[in-house]
């Protein structure tokens, strides 16, 4: 357990001073995840004798290698959400259509994860398709919380955000679309960043919602956040929305002075449907920001009562396009018996998806057909860039957003799966950020009466991701949290 | 009643780019199945399109021949439809915004007599894979994914073609438009251009337009003209009986040339078109399209107005050479390099050098005479040193098979023509003695007659002298000898 604690920037020096193994650290995860496993589920795949391979060839390499050559993740461990392709690895997103699909290529962010020596131990749960916000749509069961076994870890990255808290990973990958990053990582306790949209290439992210999606690190800590984005941000040739603009150094920005910064606190988030608790342990942190000499300014985002409802036209639509590809056709399950090809495709489909996939296609293909595209889809994307320039304005004042990450803390596994309205509602404070193509990052500010953890959102401008993370890590030191769940 | 048609077509072209329109895979005709594939262009999860700008130079350099407005802002689609040979179920293609608009061309029909037929837009896509069906006892159907992801231009006109055959000018004109600026091969055998035509009929003079039927991959110059002409007989006859046309997607059965229906308007698709997430619209600068329309070639109509009128040669004569671009090109070099009239230098290629060239097999571009031997070999032709019916017949196949100089042929066959008098004497004396008849008609016919045994002779004297002898000097000696002897 030891080593399963120490920061990414830790275990490196660790490496480079030749006083850990890869072969050791590997191991003591692998234990790890079997012994959490039976009560989490939060792998769906865990490769374990791939990982075993290229940790001993690392070990041996290590011997050879000076510490000037050893890169930052040489040895270390990650797990993927299984909706990242990791080549030669199966990668299901969760779902029956793709059981048994074998990755055939690296994503961009894990080609360059690669390089930098990481070594992949498996692939995380999630929502089918990453459309969820409890990690119960998965079609290998749902993962648990471990902060309380009876409850849902958020989702969709809920087996990402599970597996780092209950240290059986050392840090994932998780995608954000609608605040699958950011919900997960509140509900479990620990850190998720969704970066800038463009800011990381989505190659080989299977897309759910394309204008949305965004893939970011799930981490123990703001250190460890930084330290993987500082790996997989970058403009890519492979991914014509990533964009062309300077990677700064997050790890050297994390202690400059936030004495001076404005912080927006927009009135709409403390609201409606808020535990008293959630707005409670926010508003604390808010208080310590404050003393610490950032000035606090009320805001307001009229239009981000909007984003829900915005949101959930948008983002089925594009997945309803996106997921047309699992056909039956090529690589995906194939319904056993058909009629003949329009049979084969409606059997295949109908077996091979869930029923909030299948909800969410059918949404999409609703409002993009003839004669609705217009009501439906243009005008939520006139909507969006409202919501959009609402932010511009507010960051005219501001130097970063705080609100809460979800109106409560984790909930009971099967209290919202039959009220999808009340599901879609949890995601409230963090889906304008992805409408708006902003970067949030979530970390630990409290725990409630349960003992279950408080998530606090930081939303910054546009590329400004230096920003949100030196605020985040300064709070997250002032705070000095024990985030180790009972598990 | 009398009826006309109104016709519009909708014009695929594949783009000659090297590789596809969204990934790096080879754009090649015939590769084995499924060996030019990635994870893009098969719809793997999790691949992105990116533009190849290749694709957009040659579909703009294709938009400026055909005269059209280019927009500098444009903008990716999704089009969905359920398909095996679709990958990612939707086509990536052009919708509300496309790249260009409001072109034309001009047909030339067989009378002479122009039109402008108006281009309404013209936008890019990516072409879908191959479905194979199994043959005979096979069951199966195949996907072949290589053409998936190739770059297409559709070119849609307006409804301006009024009967078959203009039609077929139309595209036949397109064709050769897209071939000369080389974004084209022009194989319409291999799909390089698939053709959709759009036809509905009126009474003659009416302004309305009628129900419109589509027919579907029509794909070369005689079933376009078949099909319309079919369609058109069948679009009347319904009228004439008393029925309506009814608005569907018919198919064009080429073994028994008529067209048979596919769907109805009511189980048309519905295509779901929203803008495409993954690509950025598409921006063309001032400064690219400058670069794009100065790497234009000048284009066939213009070349043919100028060889009209910089070469003096008839406008037939001009649409011939203008058909192929390496063809114009080779006959502007030949004429610039030859001191007589450039008529001349037209006439030998297009009657004797394009027909050798055929028996050899050969394309003008792979010809091994060069522009300058035929103006080599026309001079000599003009300084009598051989005649112009040895250089057509001896001298031009000869330069075809070796490719050598007129000049070294003349001397290595001895084929320099006899412009020496007494020579030509002898040989005539001789002619005249196996040829008694012709001497006779000289002799004893009126003028008439007499210049038609001179032309037989003269015809007598070139085969004995394989058409070495000089036809001037023969045309004055002949008679000469005749009154001699």
């Amino acid at each position: 357990m030891e080593l399963l604690n120490k920061s990414l920037r830790e275990l490196n020096e660790l490496i480079k001073r030749k006083e850990v193994k890869p072969t050791e650290i590997l191991e003591e995860l692998l234990n790890r995840i079997k012994e959490t496993e039976p009560k989490l589920n939060a792998y769906i795949t865990v490769t374990e004798e791939k990982a075993r391979k290229k940790a001993e060839i690392a070990d041996k390499e290590l011997e050879k290698l000076g510490e000037d050559e050893i890169p930052e993740l040489f040895g270390i461990p990650l797990s993927i959400k299984d909706n990242i392709n990791v080549e030669n690895v199966r990668m299901t997103c969760a779902s029956k259509i793709l059981e048994n699909f074998i990755s055939p290529y690296d994503a961009t962010v894990i080609k360059k994860l690669r390089e930098r020596g990481a070594i992949f131990v498996g692939k995380n749960n999630l929502d089918e398709f990453a459309m969820g916000s409890s990690t119960e749509t998965s079609y290998f069961g749902p993962t648990k919380n471990p902060w309380d076994l009876e409850r849902v870890p958020g989702g969709s990255s809920g087996g990402s955000a599970a597996a780092v808290s209950a240290r059986s990973a050392i840090a994932s990958l998780g995608s954000d679309t609608g605040g699958s990053i950011r919900q997960p990582a509140a509900l479990c306790g620990v850190v998720g960043l969704k970066p800038t949209y463009g800011r990381v290439s989505r190659y080989g992210l299977t897309a759910f919602a394309s204008s949305l999606d965004q893939i970011g690190p799930i981490t123990k800590t703001v250190e460890d956040a930084a330290y993987l984005l500082n790996i997989i941000s970058g403009q890519d040739s492979k991914d014509a929305t990533s964009v062309r603009i300077p990677v700064p150094d997050f790890l050297e920005n994390l202690n400059n002075e936030i004495k001076g910064l404005k912080a927006g606190l927009p009135k709409e988030y403390f609201v409606e449907g808020i535990e008293p608790e959630v707005k409670e342990k926010v508003l604390e942190a808010v208080k310590k920001l404050e003393s610490l000499g950032v000035e606090i300014e009320e805001i307001s985002l009229p239009n981000t009562k909007y984003a829900v409802e915005t949101y959930y036209i948008i983002a089925p639509a594009e997945a309803s396009s996106n997921l047309g590809r699992f056909d039956g056709v090529r690589y995906t399950y194939r319904a056993k018996d058909y009629k003949n090809l329009i049979d084969m495709y409606c059997k295949t489909r109908a077996e091979g998806f869930g029923d909030e996939v299948k909800r969410r296609i059918m949404i999409g293909t609703y409002t993009l057909s003839a004669g609705y595209y217009d009501a439906y889809y243009l005008k939520a994307q006139k909507v969006r860039t409202l919501i959009y320039q609402g932010f511009q304005n507010a960051f005219e004042k501001v130097d970063f957003i705080v609100t809460p990450v979800s109106p409560t803390t984790a909930f009971r596994i099967g209290e919202k799966t039959d009220d999808p309205i009340k599901m879609y509602l949890s995601d409230i404070f963090t889906i304008a950020v992805n409408l708006a193509g902003l970067p949030a990052i979530s970390i630990p500010c409290g725990f409630d009466n349960k003992n279950l953890p408080v998530g606090l959102q930081i939303i910054g401008k546009a590329f400004d991701e230096v920003t949100i993370l030196n605020v985040a890590n300064v709070i997250e030191k002032e705070l000095n949290l024990n985030t180790i769940p009972p598990v | 009643m009398e009826f006309e048609a109104v016709i519009g077509l909708e014009v695929h072209a594949q783009l000659l780019t090297e590789t596809k329109i969204f990934c790096s895979c080879k754009n090649e005709f015939g590769a084995p199945p499924n060996t030019n594939v990635c994870p893009v262009c098969l719809g793997m999860p999790g691949s992105l399109p990116v533009l190849n700008k290749k694709a957009v130079e040659y579909a703009v350099k294709a938009a400026l021949a055909l005269n059209c407005k280019i927009n500098r802002y444009s903008v990716f689609a999704r089009k969905h439809y359920f398909y095996p040979d679709l990958p990612k179920a939707y086509q990536i293609t052009q919708y509300e915004l496309p790249f260009a608009e409001n072109g034309w061309i001009e047909i030339e029909k067989p009378d002479g007599t122009k039109k402008k037929i108006r281009i309404k837009r013209i936008h890019m896509e990516e072409d879908a894979g191959k479905t194979i069906h199994g043959e005979g006892l096979d069951p199966n159907s195949y996907v072949d994914l290589n053409r998936a992801g190739t770059p297409l231009i559709e070119i849609v006109s307006e409804p301006d073609i009024s009967t078959p055959e203009e039609a077929r000018l139309y595209m036949q004109k397109l064709r050769d438009i897209l071939v000369w600026i080389g974004v084209n091969d022009g194989n319409l055998e291999e799909g390089s251009l698939r053709c959709d035509a759009n036809v509905s009929i009126r009474p003659k003079g009416s302004d309305k337009l009628g129900t419109r039927t589509e027919i579907k991959n029509v794909n070369s110059f005689r079933f376009i003209q078949k099909a319309l002409e079919y369609e058109i007989e069948r679009q009347i006859k319904v009228v004439r009986s008393g029925g309506e046309v009814v608005q569907e997607t018919r198919l064009f059965d080429s073994q028994r040339g008529i067209t048979k229906t596919m769907r109805t308007k009511e189980e048309a698709e519905d295509y779901r078109y929203f803008p495409e997430p993954d690509l950025p619209p598409l921006i063309i600068d001032d400064e690219w399209l400058e670069s794009i329309k100065a790497s234009l070639p000048e284009l066939p109509d213009q070349v043919k107005e100028r060889f009209i009128r910089d070469y003096g040669i008839t406008s037939y004569d001009a649409d011939i050479l203008v058909r192929d671009r390496a063809l114009a090109r080779f006959f502007e070099e030949a004429a610039k390099n030859y001191s007589g009239e450039a008529k001349k230098v037209a006439n030998i290629i297009i009657s004797d050098l394009l027909g050798a060239l055929n028996e050899e097999k050969l394309e003008i571009s792979e010809s091994p005479v060069e522009p300058l031997h035929v103006a080599q070999l026309l001079e000599l032709v003009d300084k009598e040193v051989i005649s112009l019916r040895v250089a057509k017949e001896e001298i031009i196949p000869e330069m075809v098979k070796s490719g050598k100089e007129p000049r070294a042929i003349v001397e290595e066959k001895g084929l320099v023509q006899i412009s020496d008098e007494s020579a030509l004497k002898e040989i005539i004396k001789k002619v005249l003695e196996n040829n008694e008849k012709a001497v006779k008609q000289y002799r004893e016919g009126n003028d008439k007659q007499k210049q038609k045994a001179v032309k037989f002779l003269i015809g007598q004297v070139m085969k004995e002298t394989r058409g070495k002898a000089n036809p001037k000097l023969l045309n004055q000696l002949i008679p000469q000898v005749l009154e001699e002897v």
